[in-house]
């Protein structure tokens, strides 16, 4: 690997990281599109910002764009709150509104500005590495990764003071504001970040790119995990891998690296949304498969509870007299001699022992909807999770 | 009366779009009752508590817990929000949700640490849930996630409890369970103050009503006041069609 290789890597990971954490946050309170918003409405900010500063990694840029972002986000809530459109309107109202401005100052201004909106939108990493950082002369890299990494460095001081605040205020704003957690300064610091972020990132990947490895990956991790700070790992992990492997995928096919990275994370994402092990679309499927059979398992077990007589209980009338087809009756007396809830004499079934016990509790169960009934039943059988 | 006053409500006016939903709210609550606010649907009961708690501000008035205002009376304060203001979706266990309620007395940037999630585990306990400390939240019961908010209030070790309608949704074992346990609280001289919906347990759950219907209607000992006559007054209905709905 060649330098400028390595450090595109780098950059493109440091922008990963960096998106991902506020992700999670935007992901679990459903501000997805906010993301989306900030990241195109930072444009007028971006152009004005290159006007006063003649320099596109100036921080003074980019607080002035996250400014842009944050006053998205503050217009947005305006407009929402005359209660005459929803949310999702306002978002649409706002965010090309203020990138049309964008858009215009370059055009007015496009010979003076090395800026234009396929780079705003699309970005390009290959050319990251020839914007150096110069320190009295000496080279320490590209400058594009100094700004993400110190973004990315704030982002993780202020994840780790913060962590509590951000969890319950996201949890539960009620409790978060009793407590004196003011859920306003929670709400507009976690878009601060966002829009710090999306501005310092977007001219490595762009203002798409930057909204996808923000939810992807968040999106990916909440399928795999019920714990937040998993879900942060999570999503950090498909971060870095989808940047990685995104530019060697663009490498293989030449083609745009921020595309590639997005494509990544597009797959990634398809793949655990199909194969996550609890929340995954196959599994799914696959526990109310069991569901159904275990619904017809307990219509069976109390069939025998209820019948004593043998001709009700005989095998081969079973079909008769539960209306079942031969293939189903079948798994289920399968399943249930399987798991030693009944048991065959002279082709007539009875219950076992715990099969009656197991019947007895589902009953009581389903009378009086007390867990605590079925709780050492709930390892065994989905039914009684739902 | 010589019983001290926990909660003061002067003037308390709040409006949602210039629309007044409690107007002109005075009340006082004494140290050691257990309250239902009863009123029907929109009479502004949850507002009422979400601007003690300054939830919400209100556009008059003021509040004073034991004489103070309420940003200065944070910790003697637990609040159980409706159990449907929640996404019980997030990645969390019951003991994570149960330790949040640690988080007001650690106050900004501190971690809870061994003490908190001791804390939390004995209120666990107090509601029978610790088997189920470490079960993801959305796989718990109606029943069980309203039982996991009150160990959270629990774990404050408040003087006063503001609840939301604790029992809304919940199976009949739960709901002898936490009227239990707000009883104790009022045994050891605690203050709780309760969203409540089904009048007919009214006298036997509590001691202390306050009928609210936008203006406040009435307030005072059960025994003294839930009448046909506030009933009536509070829902616009005869008291026996009330309980009966």
């Amino acid at each position: 690997m060649s330098n400028p290789q390595i450090e595109i890597q780098l950059i493109a990971a440091l922008v990963a990281v960096s998106c991902a954490i506020p992700g999670v946050f935007l992901v679990l309170r459903k501000m997805a599109l906010i993301s989306d918003a900030i990241s195109h409405s930072i444009l007028p900010g971006i152009v004005l910002g290159f006007f006063i500063t003649q320099d596109l990694n100036s921080p003074v840029l980019i607080i002035l764009a996250a400014g842009t972002g944050i006053i998205t986000v503050v217009l947005v809530e305006r407009i929402q709150k005359t209660g005459l459109v929803k949310e999702d309107t306002a978002i649409g109202l706002v965010f090309p509104a203020l990138f049309s401005i964008g858009v215009l100052l370059i055009a007015k201004n496009a010979n003076d500005i090395h800026l234009d909106v396929d780079a705003v939108l699309l970005g390009e990493l290959a050319f990251a590495p020839f914007d150096r950082f110069l320190l009295f002369g000496a080279d320490l890299g590209p400058k594009a990764a100094w700004i993400m990494g110190v973004i990315l460095l704030i982002t993780l001081l202020l994840l780790y003071l913060f962590f509590k605040e951000l969890k319950v205020s996201t949890f539960d704003v009620g409790l978060s504001s009793a407590l004196g957690f003011s859920p306003a300064i929670l709400h507009y610091g976690l878009m601060s970040v966002s829009s710090i972020t999306v501005v310092g990132a977007f001219d490595a990947v762009g203002a798409i790119l930057v909204v996808a490895l923000m939810i992807a990956p968040a999106a990916a991790a909440y399928l795999l995990t019920a714990d937040l700070k998993k879900m942060l790992w999570i999503s950090v992990c498909f971060g870095v891998f989808a940047a990685i492997s995104g530019y060697w995928l663009a490498h293989w096919l030449d083609a745009s690296i921020a595309g590639s990275i997005t494509t990544v994370l597009a797959l990634v994402f398809l793949l655990v949304y199909f194969f996550a092990p609890n929340k995954g679309v196959l599994s799914v499927m696959y526990r109310q498969k069991q569901q159904r059979t275990e619904v017809s398992l307990l219509t069976f077990l109390l069939h025998l509870n209820n019948h004593q007589e043998e001709e009700e209980r005989h095998i081969n009338h079973l079909r008769e007299h539960i209306n079942w087809q031969q293939v189903k009756a079948n798994t289920v007396v399968k399943l249930a001699l399987d798991n030693n809830l009944i048991s065959i004499t002279n082709e007539v079934i009875s219950l076992t022992q715990k099969g009656l016990s197991f019947t007895q509790a589902a009953l009581e169960y389903i009378i009086t909807n007390k867990d605590d009934k079925i709780e050492h039943l709930k390892d065994d059988f989905f039914l009684f999770r739902g | 009366m010589t019983q001290k006053i926990a909660i003061q409500v002067d003037d308390l006016t709040v409006a949602y779009n210039y629309k007044p939903v409690l107007w002109d709210i005075d009340l006082v609550i004494p140290q050691g009752v257990l309250m239902a606010i009863v009123g029907p649907n929109g009479a502004g009961k949850s507002t009422l508590i979400k601007a003690i708690l300054g939830i919400i501000d209100p556009i008059a008035g003021s509040v004073a817990i034991y004489g103070e205002p309420y940003k200065k009376q944070r910790k003697l304060v637990a609040y159980v929000p409706q159990k449907g203001s929640v996404d019980w979706d997030f990645p969390t266990t019951a003991l994570d949700v149960v330790m949040m309620g640690t988080y007001g007395s650690l106050g900004w940037i501190k971690r809870p640490g061994q003490k908190q999630k001791k804390a939390a585990l004995e209120a666990l306990e107090k509601v029978d849930m610790l088997s189920f400390k470490s079960r993801q939240i959305s796989q718990l019961s109606g029943g069980q996630q309203q039982r996991i908010f009150l160990a959270r209030a629990l774990v404050q070790n408040a003087s006063i409890y503001f609840m939301d309608e604790p029992f809304q949704g919940v199976d009949a074992s739960t709901e002898i369970a936490i009227i239990n346990i707000l009883k104790e609280l009022r045994k050891a001289g605690k203050t709780v103050v309760v969203v409540h919906h089904d009048l007919q347990t009214v006298p036997e759950y509590f001691d202390w009503v306050t009928f609210l219907n936008v203006k406040k209607i009435a307030t005072g000992p059960v025994k003294d006041i839930f009448n046909d006559d506030n009933l009536t007054k509070t829902y616009g209905i005869n008291y026996k069609v009330a309980v009966n709905k």
